[in-house]
């Protein structure tokens, strides 16, 4: 069987010294090898940004495709192939400015894959400009006297999209990530974790001690349900959405390929390409 | 006796002209005539004038006929809408119920045919359109019992008495007109047709169909006129073969999906018109440079931006040649019939794998949406070639190396695996990379691997690069095209040889890589170039120069108001140049 170790490659990361998203690798490498997967049996597909390199950072089949597309491309390996675990995984930028429709509508499909992004609050490949979680009055490159946009509160979108799960960590706690990876893999459905990941360079207001400051964990709140969707909304409004753990989870749900008719059990990638002269015959006669 | 005629219903949007065409064409296909229709149409659901114009031939007929003989009329408005198109001795059979009148110029004899009372009086109004098409059969002295399996088919769920009285609603109809036609009867019955059976679709339901041949399980896709059906009858056919459709939130989204798939293994489609190929432009990029196969198709409509959405035209073809940014090997081809999309689609597929590049398949509203006769599709024909896909075990890579999924060969080709293979683990980006998809900006590598994938094109294997009807060794005139004018331009090559005109035809079947090789001679040996084409800038015309040279010899025939070209104006361009 597979160990973390399996899930790392030699190539060295040109991530900043410091930055949250080697935990994020880390994370993924170990919850890969927790659920007994082998590096071929994943595919991890990424956006463009600092984290988007993250699929090239992993010892397993990797997608590192456009800016925002990470969703639809890891949408269409799974259903081309439904027996390989696809994590698609970018940057807030990426998935919540940009890839916001994608993201969206990923939710409300609900096709079987986990979704991580890695929320510095901030646009990092570019060097420092504000993004859709940056709060109000923070100052950046394109916000020089601080942002009048309000932050996007993302949690509490995914919950009125219908997500059916919905997490969230911070990069410091790697046992407590790794886990929640562990779970949205698990999870049949569509699985959002949102993981405060500091960028070191560009953001000086969401450091590693602000996040330490201000997280409160879901298991420090007494009878905390996640499968409870009135509750994770109260309880995300009551702390601005600075929460980490599982949030909601509804295992009712079927995925979208459990819903789709006809759509096969076994991988599209093994259908026959042929198609039998008897049933070509009846589909032309349709047009006579 | 005649073997070709033309007919048109006109009438208000969503008024059931759409079925009066489709009732009225389906029983002459059964009959085995040859059929091409043309729609018009405007993109509102209800009201706004619309016809449907249908040409019926005893012979293969791939263009819309110049003139009409007959036009059915369910209000005024078509009536002074289409008159001007009737020839010498057409007719125009109206409904009683507005009074019709035929302005004073027309060469056409007006027949008032109670289609509302006649109906309203078997039970319901509704069966209107059944009486017209009862009242255009009777002029085609068509035999009314050919009907009764097509109003079975059409009615057979509503039960027994709903078939019966429509049956009844297409024989009064018949009776009225004979009636009224008396001796005219005669003026314009067809000759019988053959009565084989023949295929009666759109260009899209070819696409489709092609693509489910091909061996495509999967689709991404977004609404738009005209692409829509090829989505449509997917849904309904891919879950017999284990696949599905999805309707994505946008194209981008249809683009990327597809991407996916299709570097998961599955041939995938997407198929949109010109806004949503503008949008799917930088996906194409990343499906350049990741190698990765996807078969895209673009029904060309009227642009630019929403432009003319329900009309004709040839605007998209420099887009589709060069569009995304930077420079990736990509195919277009350019099917000129429906059963060129049917096999096009196969080959796309086949070509997109063997090459690992984007093909897109160009078409344009006439042929997407004309319905027409189409001779038999070949099983046989249907072929799948996945090229250099690796299948079987790998061997192991020590030291965890990765596979080298962009290895730099000769023909520039490199070995494919898929997703979930043991020991093919490689990594795939959009950013430039080196043999194992590594990123890389080493100068040297950056070439080597520009010049593997620009080198794809180079062996690219096409069927039919060039559609040739060429009997000139010395042509005075070589008319140039692409997608649905070739009817038109075969008719008025036609014309043009009668007056005594040296005419070749070469129709570009493979828009890129352009086949200059085939083209050239053709080129040489006229002395004058008409290339016509639904735009105002002469697309084709300047890539022909581009890849063919001979300016000074090339001619612009454009038409860019929306409609199809007719015979006739080919024709009359052609001989003004000569
Ligand atoms: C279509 C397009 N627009 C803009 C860019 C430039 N760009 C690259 S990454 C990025 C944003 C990165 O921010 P985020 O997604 O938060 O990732 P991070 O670098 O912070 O991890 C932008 C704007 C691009 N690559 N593509
Ligand atoms: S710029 Fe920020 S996000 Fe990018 S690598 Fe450095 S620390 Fe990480
Ligand atoms: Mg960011």
């Amino acid at each position: 069987m597979a160990t973390f170790k399996d899930f790392r490659n030699n190539i060295k990361p040109n991530w900043c010294p410091g930055c949250g998203d080697f935990s994020v690798q880390a994370a993924i490498q170990r919850a890969a090898a927790n659920v007994g997967l082998e590096p071929h049996e994943l595919v991890v597909v990424s956006g463009i940004g600092c984290s988007g390199r993250i699929s090239g950072y992993i010892n397993s089949y990797g997608f590192h495709g456009v800016h925002g597309r990470a969703l639809p491309i890891a949408q269409g390996v799974k259903m081309a192939n439904r027996d390989l675990t696809v994590i698609a995984a970018g940057g807030d930028g990426d998935g919540f400015a940009i890839g916001m429709g994608h993201t969206i509508h990923a939710i409300r499909r609900n096709i079987d894959i986990t979704y991580i992004v890695m929320d510095n609050q901030i646009y990092g490949l570019t060097k420092g400009q504000t993004s859709p979680r940056s709060e109000v009055g923070f100052k950046t490159k394109s916000t020089p006297q601080g942002s009048v946009e309000p932050a996007l509160s993302i949690m509490e979108m995914a919950l009125t999209a219908g997500a059916t799960f919905v997490a969230q960590s911070f990069s410091s706690d790697l046992k407590e990530l790794t886990q929640l990876i562990e779970e949205g893999m698990k999870h049949k459905g569509f699985s959002l974790i949102n993981v405060f990941s500091p960028c070191v360079t560009y953001n000086k207001v969401n450091t590693y001690d602000w996040f330490k400051d201000n997280l409160t964990s879901l298991s420090s709140i007494e009878g905390y349900d996640p499968s409870n969707r009135e509750m994770a909304m109260q309880t995300l409004m009551k702390h601005k959405g600075l929460v980490t753990g599982l949030i909601y989870q509804n295992k009712e749900r079927k995925s979208y390929q459990d819903l789709v008719p006809g759509y096969s059990e076994k991988p599209l990638t093994e259908a026959d390409l042929t198609i039998s002269k008897e049933k070509f015959d009846q589909l032309v006669a349709e047009f006579m | 006796m005649i073997s070709q005629l033309s007919w048109k219903v006109g009438g208000q949007q969503g008024e059931g002209i759409e079925s009066t065409g489709e009732i009225f064409s389906i029983a002459l296909n059964r009959l085995g005539y040859y059929l091409y229709g043309y729609r018009h149409f405007s993109s509102r659901i209800k009201g706004g004038h619309t016809n449907n114009k249908i040409r019926v031939s005893t012979t293969q007929v791939r263009s819309i006929a110049d003139d009409l003989d007959i036009l059915v009329a369910f209000d005024q408005e078509t009536i002074d809408f289409n008159f001007h198109e009737l020839r010498q001795g057409g007719i125009v059979i109206a409904d009683a119920k507005f009074n019709p009148t035929i302005p004073d110029e027309s060469r056409a004899t007006l027949y008032a045919v109670p289609f509302t009372d006649i109906a309203t009086e078997l039970g319901t109004a509704l069966m209107k359109n059944m009486v017209a098409v009862g009242a255009s059969s009777a002029v085609l002295g068509l035999d009314i019992s050919v009907y009764e399996g097509v109003v079975q088919e059409i009615f057979g769920r509503k039960g027994e008495q709903v078939v019966a009285k429509n049956m009844e609603a297409i024989r009064a109809g018949a009776q009225f007109m004979r009636e009224q036609l008396g001796d005219n009867i005669q003026l314009m019955q067809l000759e019988k047709a053959d009565g084989k059976k023949r295929m009666f679709m759109i260009g899209n339901d070819a696409i489709a169909l092609g693509a489910l041949a091909g061996g495509s399980r999967f689709m991404a896709a977004y609404p738009i006129t005209p692409a829509s059906e090829i989505m449509e009858y997917l849904i309904k056919k891919l879950p017999q073969f284990g696949g599905t459709v999805i309707q994505t939130e946008d194209e981008i989204a249809a683009c990327t999906m597809a991407i996916g798939a299709n570097y998961a293994g599955v041939r995938t489609l997407t198929a949109s018109a010109g806004p949503g190929l503008s949008l799917m432009m930088e996906a194409i990029g990343l499906a350049g440079i990741t190698e990765t196969p996807i078969v895209i198709v673009d029904t060309q409509r009227g642009g630019p931006s929403t432009g003319l959405p329900t009309k004709q035209e040839q605007s998209d073809l420099m887009a589709m040649i060069y569009g995304t940014h930077g420079e990736i090997p990509k195919v277009v081809i350019a099917p000129s019939t429906v059963q060129e999309a049917f096999y096009d689609m196969v080959e796309a597929f086949n070509i997109a794998e063997e090459y690992q590049c984007p093909v897109i398949v160009l078409t344009d509203l006439q042929l997407s949406l004309g319905k027409q006769t189409v001779e038999p599709l070949e099983y046989d024909k249907i072929e799948i070639r996945r090229g250099k896909l690796v299948t079987g075990e790998l061997p192991e890579i020590p030291d965890k190396g990765c596979f080298k999924r962009y290895e730099v060969t000769e023909d520039g080709v490199s070995p494919r695996v898929l997703p979930g293979m043991k020991n093919g683990i490689h990594h795939v980006t959009g950013v430039e990379h080196d043999e194992t998809g590594r990123p890389s900006e080493v100068a040297a590598n950056r070439i080597a691997q520009m010049d593997k994938r620009l080198r794809k094109l180079k062996h690219i294997q096409f069927p039919t690069p060039v559609h040739k009807h060429v009997k000139h060794e010395e042509a005075d005139i070589l008319i140039v095209g692409f997608n649905s004018t070739r009817g038109a331009i075969e008719e008025a090559m036609e014309r043009l040889e009668r007056d005594g005109i040296k005419v070749n035809h070469a129709h570009v079947r493979l828009i890129h890589p352009f086949p200059t090789e085939e083209m050239l001679p053709l080129v040489q040996s006229a002395k004058k170039v008409v290339v016509v084409e639904n735009n105002a800038t002469g697309q084709l015309a300047n890539i022909l120069k581009m890849n063919v040279g001979h300016a000074e010899k090339v001619f612009n025939v454009l038409k860019y108001d929306g409609n199809p070209f007719l015979p006739h104006e080919v024709y009359t361009k052609c001989k003004e140049l000569f």
